[in-house]
């Protein structure tokens, strides 16, 4: 069965995967430089014009793999020599023009820019175009179409621009919210998010054996829509087969979130979330005056960290889930000593097979934490329900009218409207991500199976109620 | 007395929540909250032997109905000691 979406994927999951192996061997310093030619033997080119270029790309992704550019504070970065593909051009008629006599096109353009050759085919004049796209939607044969990066589309925050002069993609770091839409759009795997497999690995192996501190994985609630071809109590028992301790659900971070925030949300009136760190950053960046309304609350993976530091000093945390972002949160002043490793779903497969262990062939272990609203935190929707059942667990009377955004857009929206005070809902639950944290650019795949799965974990919690779940920890 | 009960997964799933709303509850209705520090810790790696309970480092093995045993001949016993 095939373990990730795109070819684009696996790549970096080789890449990933060769550096995890010499990490754990000690042998890394030695072959980091041969690692490309490991990875791409012989002469034939097989996604570039020539093997050289592949190598020297897959150094970069070596690299990558290793930390990436620590000059550059972003999550996320362009490796500029891989991206040089695209034409970015914007409105283009194309050849399905059937050089027809009644020219929508021309009429509906304002600027003039269409004008006919001698075939009677429309062309678009780029010094007159303002890309406003009307002769795209008048065209009855849909021969115009918008020539943008699938990197510019997929950056919903407009953060990405062309750098002329390396040709390259550029994002702009204060615009960035380091959600990862554009690592996982882009064909040529010319955008991608730095690794810290490499600090996992060695706080796994500096542990020797959790006896000199004991190293926990914080797996994300979205875990239950990855893994597909193996039981979910197998990817625990893979996880400890890696080295770590023990494995607990962040969904009980969430289950503790929900009912602070629950609280929070009846004493303050308003509020919006703060789980998803790409949609906090959105909020920072770019409505700063609504910074007040985000909910006090750390993070669930943050919160949870938080908690088992109280248990045990020592202890060292990696996260593993479907997100970018949550790499940057764990930079943050707030959260940097909490949570010591951030990890995605797609480096864990990267890890186990470095490893050289299939998960299908372990014995299963058990996972069981938090609630099912925990749980569903997982999906978009699911954070609203939680509220709802954390004000109505508390007996705290409380109209609760949320906002759910599923996808950066439909935060802007919200955002904007609350901005100028018409949002008529009382509680935004911001998910930048279209789908929630399933839809997250670190999980291996996405699917439209993934919200059932969800919802079918969720239900499968031996907690009920989120008071139980919670109750264990006071 | 320190008294960590285990509420990992493992434990989690045979009881352990169960184990410690019984020992919260014994050890409010004896009034000897001020002798007796219940804490909750994720796995100490005896999995087959949950719900696990130390007490001053010794581990005990619990079920939810063998709590209110273990609360009389262990903790009691220990705190009246």
């Amino acid at each position: 069965m095939r373990k990730f979406d795109t070819k684009v994927q696996h790549l970096k999951y080789k890449v990933l995967r060769e550096v995890a192996r010499h990490a754990w061997n000690d042998t890394l310093l030695q072959n980091v430089m041969d690692l490309p030619h490991m990875i791409i033997p012989g002469k034939i080119p097989t996604m570039r014009c020539c093997v050289y270029k592949e190598r020297a790309i897959l150094g970069k992704r070596v690299k990558m793999a290793m930390g990436g550019d620590r000059n550059n504070p972003n999550v996320i970065q362009v490796i500029d020599i891989a991206c040089d593909e695209c034409p970015g051009a914007g409105y283009e008629v194309t050849d399905s023009c059937r050089g027809c006599i009644a020219h929508r096109c021309e009429d509906v353009c304002k600027r003039g820019a269409i004008s006919f050759d001698h075939n009677h085919v429309a062309h678009i004049d780029k010094s007159k175009c303002v890309e406003c796209g009307k002769c795209a939607q008048v065209c009855p044969y849909a021969a115009i179409i918008d020539r943008k990066r699938p990197c510019q589309i997929a950056c919903k925050v407009k953060a990405i621009s062309i750098d002329e002069e390396k040709s390259a993609a550029k994002i702009d770091n204060d615009k960035c919210i380091q959600c990862g839409a554009c690592v996982y759009q882009c064909p040529f795997g010319a955008i991608t998010d730095k690794s810290f497999i490499l600090d996992a690995i060695d706080l796994i192996k500096n542990s020797k054996e959790n006896t000199e501190y004991k190293v926990y994985a914080l797996v994300a609630p979205s875990i239950s829509s990855q893994f597909s071809y193996a039981k979910l109590g197998q990817v625990v028992a893979g996880l400890k087969h890696l080295g770590f301790h023990t494995v607990i659900e962040a969904a009980l971070g969430a289950d503790m979130v929900a009912q602070a925030e629950s609280r929070e949300l009846a004493e303050k009136g308003f509020l919006t979330s703060s789980c998803c760190p790409a949609f906090v950053q959105y909020i920072k960046s770019s409505f700063p005056d609504l910074l007040p309304l985000v909910s006090h609350n750390l993070s669930p993976m943050a919160t949870l960290a938080q908690h088992i530091k109280k248990i045990d000093e020592t202890a060292k945390i990696v996260f593993v889930g479907p997100c970018t972002a949550k790499k940057a949160e764990a930079q943050l002043d707030s959260v940097k000593d909490l949570v010591d490793v951030v990890i995605t779903f797609e480096e864990l497969q990267a890890l186990f097979d470095s490893r050289d262990f299939d998960i299908t062939t372990l014995e299963e272990e058990v996972l069981d934490n938090a609630s099912y609203y925990g749980r569903i935190f997982a999906r978009s929707g699911g954070l609203s329900d939680a509220v709802a059942e954390g004000l109505l667990e508390q007996g705290i009377e409380f109209d609760l009218k949320p906002a759910v955004c599923n996808g950066i857009e439909e935060c802007r929206m919200a955002l904007l409207k609350k901005s100028k005070n018409v949002l008529q809902e009382n509680f935004i639950e911001g998910m930048a991500c279209v789908g929630g944290c399933i839809g997250g650019a670190g999980c291996l795949t996405h699917g439209t199976k993934d919200l059932a799965e969800v919802d079918k974990y969720g239900r499968e919690a031996f907690e009920k109620s989120i008071n139980d779940a919670v109750s264990m920890l006071k | 007395m320190k008294v960590t009960i285990c509420i990992g997964s493992c434990c989690h799933v045979k009881g352990s929540r169960m184990v410690l709303d019984q020992l919260r509850t014994l050890v409010r209705e004896n009034g000897i909250e001020n002798e007796v520090e219940l804490c909750g810790t994720f796995c100490i790696g005896k999995c087959q032997q949950g719900v696990c309970v130390t007490v001053e480092e010794e581990l005990f093995s619990l079920k939810p109905d063998t709590t209110a045993d273990f609360f009389e001949n262990v903790i009691k016993a220990r705190v009246m000691k």
